[in-house]
């Protein structure tokens, strides 16, 4: 187990060099950050005192390991639009863009499980067809067009929900919620709805293909002839083996949540880290662009690694030997 | 059914259970024209007809026939485990005197376990990985049975230990990958005994195990289920099996029960030509033979099957009778079997292609020249 689990971890710490050297090559290949700053009309000297100054005129392994170093510590340098430390930019802007992945990965998790769990036992009657139909859009419909559609119905046609923004955040001191204002809450109903519904879609079909697998198993058919109810038998039996699989997708699509937030976020003008990703691909603010990689990699591989240590969990195949042979 | 006036009184014998070998006491399961059909696009597919027999308490009733057969589907209507859509279209079913085949499944989900087990053929995959063997046993236990963790625990090492499972109390947490092939259909026959039902449904419980540990669990089957007066339905294909292991046999052949009666009279005496078939194809240690004899022609498919006798286009002594009028089950010897053969008052005349008295054919039976 623990042979594992550090071998996990230098696994990761090598995804994150590799995304690190990514990173860093965006200083050089994705124009000169210098020349934006400082406009047209700044001389020769002004350019190589800020190239100084933001330490480009040094050897690139060295600013490479440099880069590294500041990373593994959170600190990106700062911003080349807005002259403030990147990290401060990011933290500043991270509880929206979490708050809204959180909440809208919840919504798809439970209602995905939820609801692939009824269309698979109750597989023939027409509330489950309906469903399965109704799932095809969430599938097919590209995430900007459900934002826009589901703005349109519900704050421009009914104005049920505001269109855009955060509402109404407190703050304490290190993180600032909008969960506990009412027009917090009102505002991330309809981005978490447009950023979950893909992934709700998804998980349910796949619930509810591995389900209709693991119910014609021996096994299920054998708990069935023992004499367990019905309930015990889909929500026990069957439900725990149909989640292995099912658990590293979702946590594959936790990810993605994170990283398609960027789409929502633009589409409800959410202050979130992806709202400031796209400004910043727009200005060549390079610095933020390389945080915002760099943290995304992060959570892919803490997820990917929360995921592996939750299959060994569930499934007693993988542990260690423990009752001998 | 295609049933003629003349046959009228032995079906009727039938419905009372006066059955050789279960005379005298109350039937555990008693089947009566049970018929299971499968309704498919084009046509609907007939799996059981008119299936009757009687299992009594602590008898071993041993099922036979080919793959397809219908023998493993006698079980699964009985316990009402049917794939869908196939279901039972028509007869009773009784166990101890109780009709469960109108029963609905929430009706019918108390009786899995606790008055009829079932024991499947793949030991490997009967048992759900992702929980332990005590858990699964206690599970079981604490279903059927008022009692409490702690007592559900201490039963399940004792039906542990009682199916031979050495050191159980170290065993009782371990995951069924952490078992071999025989230790796992040890655990299966546990869970399926757990509850004490009087009826064991053991559907090939040794097809899928080596040849060295198949003896052992017949013999543990047989032992536990003596011990508790459970009655078995033991469905395999294997001859050799049911000769160790059941008092009784019944022998399927396209979805009908074609022969039925005391073990030692079906094998050495066999009255339904293609019984006769089956015991001569089977490969005997002490005679050594050139050629296994094989019945000509194959089993028909359900959508196929032909009037009359089903086993007509392959029978060496079919007449036209038995193309147009199907035998019920005639009385013959100690047993009995569905061929105008046997019919009392009007038998068939018997060709000599199949030497029935020896149990065996002639080398140069059709079946031979066939290949």
């Amino acid at each position: 187990m623990l042979a594992f689990l550090i071998q996990r971890v230098l696994q990761a710490i090598f995804v994150m060099f590799v995304v690190a050297l990514i990173s860093f090559s965006l200083f050089h290949y994705v124009g000169d950050p210098v020349l934006n700053m400082l406009g047209q009309e700044a001389t020769e000297a002004d350019r190589a005192a800020l190239r100084a100054q933001l330490g480009l005129d040094q050897p690139v392994v060295v600013q490479f390991w440099q880069f590294v170093i500041n990373a593994a510590q959170f600190e990106f340098g700062i911003s080349y639009r807005s002259a403030r430390s990147v990290s401060d930019l990011i933290l500043e802007r991270l509880p929206a863009t979490l708050e809204l992945a959180i909440i809208s990965a919840i919504f798809a998790v439970v209602m995905g499980i939820v609801l692939g769990i009824y269309t698979a036992i109750q597989r023939g009657s027409w509330l489950s067809k309906f469903i399965m139909t109704a799932s095809l859009i969430g599938v097919s419909l590209p995430t900007f067009l459900i934002g826009i559609l589901l703005i349109y119905l519900f704050a421009v046609e009914l104005g049920w929900l505001p269109a855009f923004g955060r509402g109404q955040v407190v703050d304490l001191g290190w993180w600032n919620t909008g969960l506990l204002t009412a027009s917090g809450l009102r505002s991330l109903i309809l981005p978490a709805i447009t950023l979950g519904l893909f992934q709700l879609t998804l998980i349910m079909r796949l619930v509810r293909a591995e389900m209709l697998e693991v119910l014609r198993t021996d096994y299920i058919k054998f708990a069935r002839a023992r004499g367990l109810s019905k309930r015990v038998v889909n929500l026990r039996h069957a439900l725990k083996n149909t989640l292995i699989p099912v658990i590293t997708i979702i946590g594959l699509q936790l990810g993605t949540i994170i990283a398609f937030a960027i789409i929502t976020e633009t589409v409800f003008q959410w202050p979130g880290v992806g709202a400031l990703f796209i400004t910043a691909v727009r200005f060549v603010d390079v610095p933020v662009m390389a945080a915002y990689l760099m943290m995304i990699a992060l959570v892919f591989v803490v997820i990917n690694l929360v995921v592996d240590l939750l299959y060994y969990a569930v499934d007693p195949r993988l542990r260690v030997q423990g009752g001998g042979k | 059914m295609s049933s003629t006036p003349s046959s009228g009184e032995h079906n009727a014998a039938a419905v009372a259970g006066h059955e050789p070998g279960a005379a005298g006491q109350k039937p555990v399961l008693s089947v009566r024209q049970l018929r299971v059909e499968f309704p498919t696009r084009h046509a609907t597919l007939v799996a059981l007809d008119d299936i009757s027999f009687d299992i009594a308490p602590g008898e071993v009733l041993g099922v036979v026939g080919e793959s397809g057969a219908g023998k493993s589907m006698i079980g699964n209507a009985v316990i009402q485990l049917l794939e869908p859509p196939g279901h039972i279209a028509g007869g009773e079913v009784h166990l101890s005197g109780r009709r469960i085949d109108d029963l609905a499944e929430e009706d019918f989900v108390p009786l899995r376990g606790r008055h009829i087990g079932m024991i499947f053929q793949d030991p490997l995959t009967s048992l759900n990985p992702l929980f332990s063997i005590g858990d699964q046993l206690i599970e079981t236990l604490r279903t059927h049975l008022p009692i409490g963790e702690k007592q559900a625990r201490e039963r399940a090492l004792a039906l542990l230990t009682e199916v031979g499972i050495p050191a159980p109390e170290t065993r009782l947490d371990s995951y069924p990958h952490q078992f071999s092939g025989g230790m796992r259909q040890r655990v299966v026959i546990a869970l399926a005994l757990a509850a004490e039902p009087e009826l064991i449904i053991a559907d090939e419980p040794t097809t899928a195990l080596d040849v060295s540990v198949q003896a052992q669990i017949l013999a543990l089957l047989k032992r536990v289920c003596a011990e508790r007066g459970a009655a078995v339905m033991l469905v395999t294909h294997d001859m050799g099996v049911i000769a160790e292991t059941a008092d009784r046999v019944a022998v399927m052949y396209a979805g009908r029960l074609i022969e039925i009666g005391p073990v030692n009279e079906v094998i050495r005496h066999p009255q339904h030509p293609y019984t006769v078939g089956l015991m001569a194809s089977i490969p005997g240690l002490a005679k050594r033979r050139e050629r296994l004899y094989q019945i000509e022609g194959a089993m028909p498919r359900l959508a196929a099957i032909p009037t009359g006798c089903a086993f007509n286009p392959r029978c060496p002594h079919a007449a036209e009778r038995c193309r147009t009028e199907r035998p019920e089950l005639l009385p013959v010897g100690g047993s009995r079997a569905a061929c105008w053969l046997h019919d009392p008052e009007n038998p068939l005349p018997r060709r000599d292609t199949l030497d029935t008295r020896q149990g065996e054919p002639a080398l140069d039976s059709p079946g031979e020249t066939a290949r």
